[in-house]
């Protein structure tokens, strides 16, 4: 009996430690993941002369607004600001609405199309064309050197689908037939039945979808470089940030418009502020849904 | 009965192919959701696989892709007789297998940990700290990366110097040796959290009861992490696993492109950045496809043996 006592009592002491060390380590990882941008920050608020002597942690030496007038100051900049905004929202709204309406009709079990049609979209999900052939196409359609390019080739995703679908699986069927015995056609009752129903998968894919968008480059990079006016935000972060080592710049030979050719610390800090702030001061308020969200699309997959 | 049945059978062909057609019409607001996103797959999809024709040819934007000069292998036996290829491979195998192993320990360990916590409101706070990195661009990410490990203020050699390791700051992003390293740090800095999401998931489904009758056996805080909480996420663990190692040869280039320089190229150059450079900035369209091709190849063959393994092990199947 004592001794059993004492194996609870010893046990209680290890647990209470394991606890006190896994709090102790969660606190370090939260200081490893945010020290850096609030280093970021702190550098963005800092006379830009003064950054090179080193030594900022997670506040400014000597407080400026200097960097962000001079950043907003460049047209390029804004182009791209606006580009990138206007592709976020548009393709936002085009990726929910393709994404939930092609879900609906894969997710109706008495749609004839339906057997070849799932497979159709699931296949692509495992290969790709790869990025010549892909290029070539975009060229073929006269898509170079064109906004659309921004929206068309990721008018859908099928991997959203997929989450949609699952989500409107776990629907009351009830609701549908309901509403068909009122008459309403298929397309009705996808808008005015399914699509609220839906509101809470669809704040995610609309995260993830913007996300993308708002993150994009590569495609600026790839096929809007020689078009300064269809620039965007990460583009010019990229060209920004690549900066520094000239010798980087064999690869784009339109670094040389980046805004500097080489720009200040601080400059280069306040622009990636600019372009992490509106992702990071949305994502919080969905993580409930996103949670979600990727469940279920594992349990999809 | 047996003549009724046949006859009614007889009246079901003649009248199926009609029944087809009635069923279209039914269904027609269906089609108008569904065909234009089948139009666009088709274009944006499998058009670009036709394109692998290049690879066969000496491809010429001007002409017809089936009015080229065909040359066979050419361009095959071209890149596997070229030493800078096995190279790129060697880079991209080392840089995603590093990454595959840490981002199936990392993870689990983490929601493990996470998993442990009682306080629920310090538990969120640190899930969404967690999930932050996830949300910020691989551009945001590389200049925060070459910024803390910069030699001038860089967070890691000031770090390192104040603890006394070292005395002379180190150029982590001029060495090539440290550049697989510095990716795959830079890739669980950012996924980590993201990567836990789907773990905490599968562990929040275990039956509670197989804890509580394990505390009435006197297992421990460690027993049940290993005996229920671990076995517990096996399958999904498992699944996700089978589905990364297809992806082992095409892990992307964003990282490379982003954080490389060319004093660190012999260690950063991945396949598709290969590909990049020679097919779209030397415009070698065709040498360009074959080296795709032999990414797409290998990732099927990778994940059906994969699968195929798993399936001598656990008799089940993922694909």
């Amino acid at each position: 009996m004592s001794t059993q006592k004492g194996l609870l009592n010893q046990r209680s002491f290890g647990d209470k430690s394991f606890d006190v060390f896994n709090i102790l380590f969660m606190i370090v990882v939260g200081i490893v993941t945010l020290y850096p941008f609030l280093n970021v920050l702190a550098i963005s608020f800092n006379d830009s002369v003064d950054t090179v002597r080193g030594g900022i942690s997670i506040y400014p030496r000597e407080f400026t607004l200097e960097n962000y007038k001079t950043i907003f100051a460049y047209d390029t900049l804004l182009t791209g600001l606006q580009n990138t905004v206007i592709r976020t929202v548009l393709g936002t709204l085009i990726g929910v609405l393709t994404a939930s309406m092609l879900a609906y009709t894969l997710s109706r079990v008495d749609f004839q199309a339906r057997k070849w049609m799932s497979p159709l979209f699931a296949t692509t999900m495992y290969f790709s064309g790869g990025l010549i052939p892909g290029y070539m196409l975009m060229r073929h359609l006269g898509l170079i050197g064109t906004f659309e390019v921004y929206l068309l080739p990721a008018l859908l995703s099928v991997w959203n689908v997929f989450i949609v679908r699952s989500y409107i699986d776990g629907l009351p069927l009830a609701l549908q037939e309901s509403a068909k015995l009122d008459g309403a056609n298929d397309f009705v009752i996808f808008w005015k039945v399914i699509l609220p129903l839906c509101t809470p998968v669809l704040a995610t894919i609309a995260l993830f979808v913007a996300v993308g968008h708002w993150n994009a480059w590569f495609d600026t990079y790839l096929y809007n470089s020689r078009s300064p006016e269809l620039t965007t935000l990460q583009y010019e972060l990229m060209k920004v940030l690549q900066s520094t080592s000239s010798s980087t710049n064999y690869r784009d030979p339109n670094a040389q418009q980046a805004i500097a050719s080489v720009s200040p610390e601080s400059i280069k800090m306040a622009i990636t502020i600019v372009v992490t702030v509106p992702i990071l001061v949305v994502y919080p308020f969905l993580q409930k849904y996103f949670v979600k969200g990727m469940t279920l699309g594992a349990v999809k997959s | 009965m047996k003549s009724q049945t046949s006859n009614q059978n007889s009246v079901a062909k003649i009248s199926s192919t009609k029944r087809f057609f009635r069923t279209m019409v039914q269904q027609k607001y269906l089609y108008f959701m569904s065909l234009p996103f089948v139009i666009w797959i088709i274009v944006f999809s499998y058009v670009p696989i036709w394109g692998w024709l290049m690879a066969f040819q000496n491809y010429r934007p001007r002409n017809n892709i089936l009015n080229q000069d065909w040359v066979g292998f050419k361009h095959f036996i071209e890149l596997f007789s070229d030493e800078r290829f096995y190279l790129v491979l060697r880079n991209t195998l080392a840089m995603s297998s590093m990454g595959l192993i840490v981002s199936f320990t990392v993870p689990v360990i983490f929601a493990l940990l996470l998993n442990e916590l009682r306080q629920q409101f310090f538990k969120r706070t640190i899930q969404t700290i967690a999930y932050l990195p996830h949300f910020v661009s691989w551009v945001v990410v590389s200049g925060i990366v070459t910024k803390m490990l910069s030699t001038d203020g860089g967070a890691v050699n000031e770090l390192l110097m104040a603890l006394h390791i070292i005395d002379q700051p180190i150029q982590f992003m001029a060495k090539g040796e440290w550049f697989w390293g510095i990716v795959t740090i830079a890739d669980a800095w950012k996924e980590t959290g993201w990567n836990t999401i789907i773990f905490l998931a599968a562990m929040s489904g275990i039956d509670p009861e197989l804890y509580e009758a394990s505390t009435v056996d006197g297992a421990g805080r460690f027993r049940k992490m290993w005996h229920i909480t671990l076995p517990g996420i096996r399958t999904t663990f498992m699944v996700l696993f089978i589905l990364s190692i297809g992806h082992l040869i095409s892990i992307g280039f964003e990282k490379q492109f982003l954080l490389s320089n060319p004093l660190v190229n012999d260690y950063a150059e991945v396949l598709d950045l290969y590909a990049l450079n020679y097919g779209i900035n030397l415009s070698r369209y065709s040498y360009g496809t074959a080296i795709g091709i032999f990414n797409s190849v290998v990732s099927i063959i990778l994940v059906f043996l994969a699968n195929f393994i798993y399936k001598k092990v656990t008799k089940e199947s993922v694909i």
